[in-house]
């Protein structure tokens, strides 16, 4: 082997460095100030961290940074699924990191991606038949009832039940019992049958809110008023503002109730 | 006398390419004074019984039906409190095999109930599969006869059976070899059964996904075979039977250009149409080969 | 010279793994042939049921590789009447599960054309993926 001439390197410093590279990225907390500790396992290694945190900013305060795995930070994206272990447990836990909170002796890791592929479609000419999503996903005949799914699903949905509805073309029953998925992806990671039940799903409820709703008024009177320029004016002042007064703006705003 | 109410396993492809056997089915009990309660909850049961000694996973969907029949029978959904009625053949040889499986194998239930934690009930072996063909023995052709009144004079069918009905023997509902059942129900309606061995001969199935010029031979050799046995027409109550011997009609006449199309129908239909229930239940529409002009040349529609 | 070969299913991997899956004991089969006689399939078929049973008899690796296996419409038509009270439909099980259980599928759903998918009975698509995909 050629020897190279190696620079020595000063512990001291390369601590240093570590040290830094790990400083809390969670505003706000100071370690003096925290009370209570636990201890997580990201990918085998383990990390004290504060108690209240989400895994989200219990790994960044660990030192991680996101650069995909991570979107809204409210629980609706579905960018930051999780899958962890409770100490001593042996059942297999799913959670979207910005929405779970941290617990001792857990071993968990982060999947911000789930590959599968989307179908492709014309929603103007695709058909509305009982077969359609078969069709487009036929895998779906591959379903074994194992409700392996439901027990992933991140947002507790019945996901083995609107992927029965969906082999049965019961439209109306997929789209309701999917209606609330972030497409975070853990279902289709664990699916024995290697089905990707959320792009099914959208497709479901792109076919059912095509063929089965009416159409909304006020979507359709708001486009109206978007082509005749309603809100060029309104839109070019917003622009203009300051980020101060854009704030005042967003939290005065008006909301719709629920 | 109160009406019968009894748990009922439609199955995927009655809710879609066989709605007409459900329909007609329906409404045939309901005049024979039985009321089929669609199961509250219901998956796919996997259609073929998995054959396999060390696999359980493809039993699970099986048994997660069979657990809803329990909670029917709490809630008084049914006075039946132990049987669950199926149509579709296939659907019907998976259910009651995998429930004889796990009758014969409580450990393996075992470890089904266990993987099955987010259900309310576990399966208790608490519910016996039967066919409608059971049900419609039970009451009996008597009960069947003073219900027609289109009687389906000088129709002659031949009532084919196909697999899934007959075999294994522990599932088969009637005699492999010899079966009557459906001759029975037809005699009663007046029609006349055509006799052939190949009312037991498999149509081949799945085999038409992956292979369907194996099931264009079989289906052609089936209908060739009634038609010289005499039948104008067939009966089944297998959706995927009836999707090898009537839409594989289309390639058997690119392949023989000399066959002759035949009507395949669900027994039910036959039977709604001789009780003279309403014509929205018979779907004829579904059929690739129709069987309006047969039924008009016989006066029956 | 001829070789003596002892048929059980412990003297043969193969054998034994399709005796294990299948849960039947094939080295029962006496060759009768009723088995080829019934099976509705068997004019398609590159070897017969009854060969089927012999070459799982003999462990030969050769019998993964037919279309026969792929063949069997688990029908049961050889079931009822195998005198052995043999179940031939459960080797041809294990035979296609030893295939598939190594990722090698039979059939490429995604293969199928829109017409096709569009005309299949639920049933139909559901037990081929059953049978033919692992
Ligand atoms: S259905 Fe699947 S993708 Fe949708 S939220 Fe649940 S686990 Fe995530
Ligand atoms: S995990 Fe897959 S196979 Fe299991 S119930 Fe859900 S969709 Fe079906
Ligand atoms: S970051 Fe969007 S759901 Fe967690």
């Amino acid at each position: 082997m050629k020897e190279t001439k190696s620079k020595k390197l000063d512990p001291e410093k390369v601590m240093e460095r570590i040290a830094e590279a790990s400083r809390p990225t969670v505003a706000g907390v100071e370690e003096k100030d925290v009370r209570h500790w636990v201890t997580i396992y990201v990918m085998g290694r383990g990390y004290s961290v504060p108690a209240d945190l989400t895994i989200l900013t219990a790994m960044e305060y660990a030192g991680y940074k996101f650069i995909r795995g991570c979107g809204c930070r409210q629980g609706f994206c579905g960018a930051c699924s999780t899958v962890y272990r409770r100490h001593g447990e042996y059942k297999l836990q799913t959670g979207m990191a910005c929405q779970t909170r941290v617990e001792d002796g857990m071993y968990l890791v982060q999947i911000p991606f789930s590959p599968a592929e989307k179908a492709s479609y014309d929603i103007s000419k695709e058909a509305y038949k009982v077969n359609t999503l078969l069709k487009h996903y036929p895998e779906l005949a591959r379903c074994v009832a194992c409700n392996t799914c439901t027990k992933a699903c991140t947002q507790d949905l019945q996901v083995m039940d609107y992927i029965q509805a969906a082999i049965r073309g019961d439209f109306e029953t997929c789209v309701n019992e999917s209606f609330d998925c972030i497409q975070c992806g853990m279902c289709a990671l664990r699916c024995p049958a290697e089905i990707v039940q959320y792009n099914m799903a959208q497709l479901a409820r792109r076919l059912y809110g095509r063929n089965d709703r009416p159409e909304p008024k006020h979507l359709t009177d708001r486009l109206k008023e978007i082509e005749q320029g309603k809100f060029v004016k309104p839109l070019d002042e917003i622009t203009k503002k300051s980020k101060e007064e854009l704030e005042k703006l967003y939290y005065s705003r008006e909301k719709e109730s629920d | 006398m109160s009406q019968t109410k009894i748990a009922y396993y439609p199955g995927c492809t009655l809710k879609t390419t066989a709605k007409n056997f459900e329909d007609s089915a329906l409404a045939v009990a309901r005049a024979l004074d039985i009321e089929l309660v669609e199961l509250p909850k219901w998956n796919c049961c996997g259609t073929v019984y998995s054959l396999t000694d060390d696999n359980l996973m493809y039993h699970i969907a099986p048994v997660r039906n069979l657990l809803r029949v329990k909670q029917m029978v709490r809630d008084e959904l049914v006075t039946d409190d132990h049987r669950m009625v199926v149509l579709c053949s296939m659907c019907y040889n998976a259910l009651k095999r995998t429930n004889l499986r796990v009758k014969e194998n409580p450990e393996d239930l075992q470890k089904i109930n266990d993987f099955m934690y987010l259900e309310d009930d576990d399966y208790e072996l608490n519910v016996d599969v039967i066919h409608f063909l059971d049900l419609l023995k039970e009451i009996g052709v008597e009960k069947i006869r003073e219900k027609v009144v289109k009687p389906l004079n000088g129709l002659k069918v031949l009532p084919y059976y196909g697999c899934m009905l007959l075999r294994p023997k522990e599932v088969g509902i009637d005699d492999p070899e010899e079966p009557n059942l459906q001759e029975n129900i037809l005699a009663a309606l007046g029609a006349e059964p055509i006799d052939s061995p190949y009312r037991k001969v498999c149509c081949g199935s799945y085999l038409t996904v992956d292979n369907k010029y194996v099931v264009v031979e079989l289906a052609y050799k089936i209908l060739s075979h009634a038609q010289k046995a005499g039948a104008q027409a067939l009966t089944t109550s297998c959706p995927l039977c009836a999707f090898n011997l009537d839409n594989r009609q289309k390639e058997i006449k690119e392949k023989y250009p000399g066959f002759k199309n035949i009507p395949v129908f669900y027994f039910t239909q036959l039977m709604a149409l001789a009780f003279g229930l309403s014509n929205e239940c018979y779907g004829f529409d579904l059929h690739h080969t129709k069987p309006e002009p047969l039924l008009k040349e016989k006066q029956l529609c | 010279m001829t070789k003596k070969i002892e048929l059980a299913p412990e003297n043969n991997k193969l054998c034994e793994k399709i005796c294990s899956i299948s849960g039947e004991v094939v080295t029962m089969c006496d060759q009768c042939g009723t088995c080829s006689a019934s099976c509705p399939m068997a004019a398609e078929m590159d070897i017969n049921p009854s060969e089927m049973m012999k070459m799982s008899q003999l462990g030969m690796e050769e019998v993964l590789e037919t279309k026969a296996i792929w063949l069997c419409a688990s029908c049961f038509t050889c079931v009822v009447r195998c005198p052995r009270g043999l179940d031939l439909s459960k080797v041809a099980e294990a035979l296609r599960q030893i295939k598939l259980r190594q990722a090698e599928d039979h059939m490429d759903i995604k293969k199928l054309t829109i017409e096709e998918l569009e005309g299949l009975p639920q049933i139909a698509l559901i037990s081929a993926c059953r049978k033919f995909t692992g």
